[in-house]
C-alpha cells in the first residue's frame, strides 16, 4: 500500500468515524481516532519530503480510481506526489495534527467537540485531496472541499450571529473566486482539450499567442486562461479586492483560524499558481497582475493591521500581508521564494494563531489588547511562543552569518528576487514589500507589547470582569472584591494554558526558529531538489544573490526601525499613538475601517443583491408565482367549492329540482336532436 | 267538443301544480307527497286520455298500475314520516335538511 493513499485517505476516515459517531462515540474517542489519524498522516509525509530533499525520490501518481469518461473528457482520480506535493504534505498534515492535538485543551469546554474534530480532519482531507491532484477537476474538488470546511468551521459556533454572517461571507466571496477559477477550468478544456495538470503544462508553451473570444472581446488565450485562474487563487487566498472574508473568518475557534487561515487553506492560492507556474510563465501579463495584485494586498493589509485592536485581527491581516509576499513572489517568476515563505509562514503563524488562543484562553476571551498588558510573568511559556513567532515573521537574522528565524530567510529571498528581476512590477513589488515589512515589523511588535509588557490594563474588560465576578462568588466575599484592585488587574489572575496546548506551541516554535534556516539552501538554491514541478528560474535565482547590499540589508533594517519605534510608542512613551491618531484623524479613521472595503462592498454589491432580492421577493415570487401559481389555483378550488357546496343543501325539494332541470334539459336535447 | 288538447293541457297544468308544490313548498312534508300524488295524477290523465284517444287499452292498464305504486308510495310516505315525526318531533320542511354533508 502506497503511503500516500494512508496520508490522504486517513484524514477522511477519522472524520467520517467521529462524525457520524458524534455523541455515540463520545469526546475522548472521538478526538482520539482523528488526533490519530492525524498524527499517522504526519510521520507518514515527513519521510517523503525529507527523500524530495535528500534527492533520493522520484515523483510519482498514484491512481486511486477512475473517475469520468466522456466523450473526449477523461480524467482519473490519481494522487500526484512531487517535490510540491511534498512540501504541502508537511505542512498541512503537521500544522494540522498540532491543531488537532491544540484544540484538546482549547475546546475541552465545548459541548460538540465529535463534530469540532470531525470538520478539522474533513478539512485535511479535503486540503491533502487539493494539493495532491492531477487535474483540475480534482483540484477544484479539494478546492470546494476545503471552502465547504471552512464555511462550516467559521459558523461552529453557529448560535452566534456575527459568527453565521462570517462563515456565509467567506463562502459568498470565495464563490467570485470560484467562478472564475471554474471558468479557467473551462477555457483549459476548450483550449487544450484536457484537464490534465502535467499535459496542460506541457502544450502551454505551444499556445502562445493565439487568441480567444471572451466576454465579446479578442484576448491573448493564455493570459486569459491565467487570469481567471488567478482570480480564484485571489479569492482563497484573500487577496486585495477578494481579502474581506478573512478578518471576518477570525469569528470561528481560535485553532481553526490556525489551520485553515493562516497556514494551509489560503496558501491554496500560491500553490495553485505555483502548480502551473509553466502556464503562467507563458504570460507576461498575467505575471505582472499577479505581481501587483500581490504587492498590493501585502501594503495594503499591513496597513490595517497597524491599527487593529482584536488580537486575531492585527494576525489576520499579517496573514492576508504575507500572502501577498507569496503571490509577488510568484508573479515574478521567483515560485521556489514563494514555496519557501509558504513553508515557513505556516510555522510561524499557525504558532503566532496558536499563541493567541492561549492568551485569549487565559484572558478568558478576551481579544482586545487594549485590555492585555504585562502578561509576560503570568503566561511566561505562551510569551516566549508569541516571542519566536514575532522573531520569526518580523525576520529577525544576521545576513553575514546566513542564519535567521524562518522568516529572515524567506521574506528576504522574496524582496531580493524582487529587486533583482528587474522588471517594473519587480521594482514596485520590492519597495512596497520593504514598506510592508517596516509595517509588519510594527504592528508585530504592537501585538508584542500591548500584551505582554506594560502594566495590566484588564480591568476594563467584560470578560474579565465576568470571570472575577464568578469567582468572587464563589469565594463568598462578593462587594469588596473589586475595590481592593487598583493595579489594572481586577483581582484576576490569568492561568498558562494545559499541557495539549503547550506542546503544539513548543513544536511550532521548533519550526519557526529552524525551518528558514534549515531548509533555505534546498528550497532556494538546489534546482534538483524541485525537479520539474514548479517552473525554476535559474536566472533569476543566480540574479538574487547579486543584489546590492543595501537590498539584502533592507528586510532587516526596516525590521530594526519598526521594532524600535514600536517600543517607543507602546513602551517608552504609551501617549504617543494616541497623539499620533489625533493628528493623523483621517487617515487612520480610513485606515482604521480597513479602507472601507466592507462598506464599499456593502454599497454596490451587497445592498444592491439585497434590493434585487426583495423586489425577486416581493413581487416575482409571492406577486407573480405565488399568486397565479399556488395561491392563485388554490384560490380557484376554494370558491369553486364554496359555490358547489351552495348547492347540497340538503333539502330533497332542492335535489328534486335538480333532477327535474336535468331531466328536462336531458329531453330537450333529445327533442332537439 | 272536449279534445285531446284539453286533456293535455289539464294533465299540464297538474304536474306544474305538483312540482310548484314540491319546490315552492316551505311547511310541510305532507304537502310534497300529496304534490307527489298530483304529478302521478296528472301522467294518469295523460294515460288514460291518449288510451282512449288512440283506441289502445295498454295506456289505461298502465295507469291501474301507476294508481297502485302511487298508493303504496304513499303508504310507505306517510309511514316513514310517522317515524320521523315520532324520532325529531317536527316534519317542517325547512328542519329536514340532514342529508346536507
Amino acid at each position: 500500500m502506497q503511503p500516500i493513499l494512508l496520508i490522504v485517505f486517513l484524514p477522511l476516515l477519522a472524520a467520517l468515524i467521529a462524525g457520524l459517531g458524534n455523541r455515540t462515540l463520545g469526546n475522548t474517542l472521538a478526538k482520539s481516532v482523528t488526533t490519530g489519524a492525524l498524527f499517522i498522516s504526519c510521520a507518514l509525509s515527513w519521510p517523503i519530503f525529507l527523500s524530495f530533499v535528500g534527492g533520493t525520490a522520484e515523483p510519482q501518481v498514484v491512481q486511486v480510481l477512475h473517475w469520468v469518461q466522456s466523450g473526449s473528457l477523461t480524467f482519473d482520480w490519481a494522487l500526484r506526489v512531487d517535490t510540491l506535493t511534498a512540501i504541502m504534505l508537511v505542512v498541512i498534515t503537521s500544522v494540522s495534527a498540532l491543531v488537532h492535538l491544540y484544540s484538546w485543551g482549547y475546546m475541552s469546554e465545548d459541548p460538540d467537540q465529535p463534530r469540532f474534530f470531525a470538520y478539522l480532519s474533513l478539512f485535511t482531507f479535503a486540503m491533502l485531496m487539493l494539493v495532491t491532484a492531477d487535474n483540475l477537476v480534482q483540484m477544484f474538488f479539494g478546492w470546494e472541499g476545503v471552502g465547504l470546511a471552512s464555511y462550516l468551521l467559521i459558523g461552529f459556533w453557529f448560535k452566534k450571529p456575527s459568527a453565521n454572517a462570517a462563515a456565509i461571507k467567506a463562502f459568498v466571496v470565495n464563490r467570485v473566486g470560484d467562478l472564475g477559477f471554474m471558468l479557467g477550468i473551462f477555457g483549459v478544456y476548450l483550449v487544450f482539450n484536457t484537464v490534465s495538470i502535467p499535459e496542460i503544462l506541457v502544450r502551454a508553451p505551444a499556445m502562445a499567442g493565439s487568441t480567444i473570444g471572451f466576454l465579446g472581446m479578442q484576448w491573448d488565450t493564455l493570459t486569459i486562461l491565467c487570469i481567471l485562474l488567478f482570480i480564484g487563487a485571489m479569492g482563497k487566498s484573500a487577496q486585495l479586492g477578494l481579502h474581506t472574508w478573512l478578518p471576518d473568518a477570525m469569528e470561528g475557534p481560535t485553532p481553526v483560524s490556525a489551520l485553515i487561515h493562516a497556514a494551509t487553506m489560503v496558501t491554496a492560492g500560491v500553490f495553485m499558481v505555483c502548480r502551473l507556474s509553466p502556464l503562467f510563465e507563458t504570460s507576461e501579463v498575467a505575471m505582472n497582475i499577479v505581481t501587483y495584485v500581490g504587492a498590493a494586498t501585502c501594503f495594503f493589509a499591513a496597513t490595517v493591521g497597524l491599527t487593529q485592536w482584536d488580537i486575531k485581527r492585527v494576525i489576520a491581516y499579517s496573514t492576508c500581508s504575507q500572502l501577498g509576499y507569496m503571490f509577488f513572489a510568484a508573479g515574478i517568476g521567483a515560485y521556489n521564494a514563494a514555496m519557501f515563505h509558504l513553508f515557513t509562514h505556516a510555522f510561524f503563524k499557525a504558532l503566532l494563531f496558536l499563541g493567541a488562543g492561549s492568551v485569549i484562553h487565559a484572558m478568558h476571551h478576551e481579544q482586545d489588547m487594549r485590555y492585555y498588558g504585562g502578561l509576560r510573568k503570568h503566561i511566561p511559556l505562551t510569551f516566549w511562543a508569541m516571542m519566536a513567532g514575532t522573531l520569526a515573521i518580523t525576520g529577525v537574522g544576521v545576513y553575514w552569518f546566513h542564519a535567521g528565524f524562518a522568516g529572515f530567510h524567506s521574506k528576504d529571498a522574496i524582496l531580493e528576487a524582487a529587486y533583482a528581476s528587474g522588471k517594473s512590477a519587480g521594482m514596485f513589488a520590492f519597495w512596497t514589500g520593504v514598506v510592508a515589512a517596516l509595517m509588519t515589523s510594527f504592528y508585530s511588535w504592537r501585538l508584542m507589547f500591548l500584551t505582554f509588557y506594560g502594566k495590566p490594563r484588564w480591568a476594563g474588560s467584560e470578560h474579565i470582569q465576568h470571570a472575577v465576578h464568578d469567582d468572587h462568588h464563589g469565594h463568598g466575599d462578593h462587594g469588596h472584591g473589586h475595590a481592593k484592585q487598583d493595579d489594572g488587574t481586577a483581582g484576576y489572575h490569568p492561568h498558562e494554558s494545559p499541557l495539549a496546548m503547550l506542546i503544539p506551541l513548543g513544536v511550532l516554535t521548533l519550526g519557526a526558529v529552524f525551518a528558514g534556516w534549515v531548509f533555505s539552501h534546498a528550497y532556494l538554491d538546489s534546482a534538483e531538489f524541485w525537479g520539474s514541478s514548479i517552473f525554476y528560474n535559474e536566472h533569476l535565482m543566480h540574479a538574487m544573490h547579486e543584489v546590492p547590499l543595501w537590498v539584502k540589508l533592507s528586510a532587516t533594517v526596516v525590521m530594526l526601525i519598526g521594532l524600535s519605534s514600536a517600543w517607543y510608542a507602546y513602551i517608552v512613551n504609551p501617549g504617543l499613538p494616541a497623539k499620533f491618531v489625533a493628528l493623523f484623524k483621517p487617515v487612520h479613521t480610513f485606515v482604521y475601517n480597513k479602507w472601507f472595503f466592507d462598506e464599499l462592498y456593502n454599497l454596490i454589491f451587497v445592498r444592491p443583491a439585497f434590493w434585487f432580492g426583495e423586489k425577486f421577493w416581493k413581487l416575482g415570487d409571492i406577486g407573480l408565482i405565488d399568486r397565479f401559481g399556488p395561491n392563485g389555483s388554490a384560490w380557484v378550488v376554494q370558491q369553486g367549492s364554496r359555490i358547489a357546496s351552495k348547492l347540497q343543501t340538503g333539502y330533497l325539494y332542492s335535489y328534486a329540482l335538480v333532477m327535474l332541470l336535468g331531466l328536462t334539459a336531458a329531453i330537450s336535447w333529445v327533442l332537439v336532436n | 267538443m272536449i279534445g285531446i288538447e284539453h286533456y293535455v293541457v289539464v294533465s299540464s297544468i297538474l304536474f306544474v301544480l305538483g312540482v310548484l308544490g314540491i319546490f315552492l313548498n316551505r311547511k310541510n312534508v305532507i304537502v310534497i307527497l300529496m304534490a307527489i300524488e298530483l304529478i302521478l295524477l296528472a301522467v294518469n290523465i295523460n294515460l288514460v286520455a291518449f288510451s282512449a284517444f288512440l283506441g289502445d287499452l295498454t295506456g289505461q292498464v298502465f295507469a291501474m298500475f301507476v294508481l297502485t305504486v302511487a298508493a303504496g308510495e304513499a303508504a310507505v310516505g306517510l309511514a316513514i314520516l310517522v317515524i320521523y315525526f315520532r324520532d325529531r318531533g317536527t316534519i317542517a320542511v325547512d328542519d329536514v335538511s340532514h342529508m346536507q354533508g
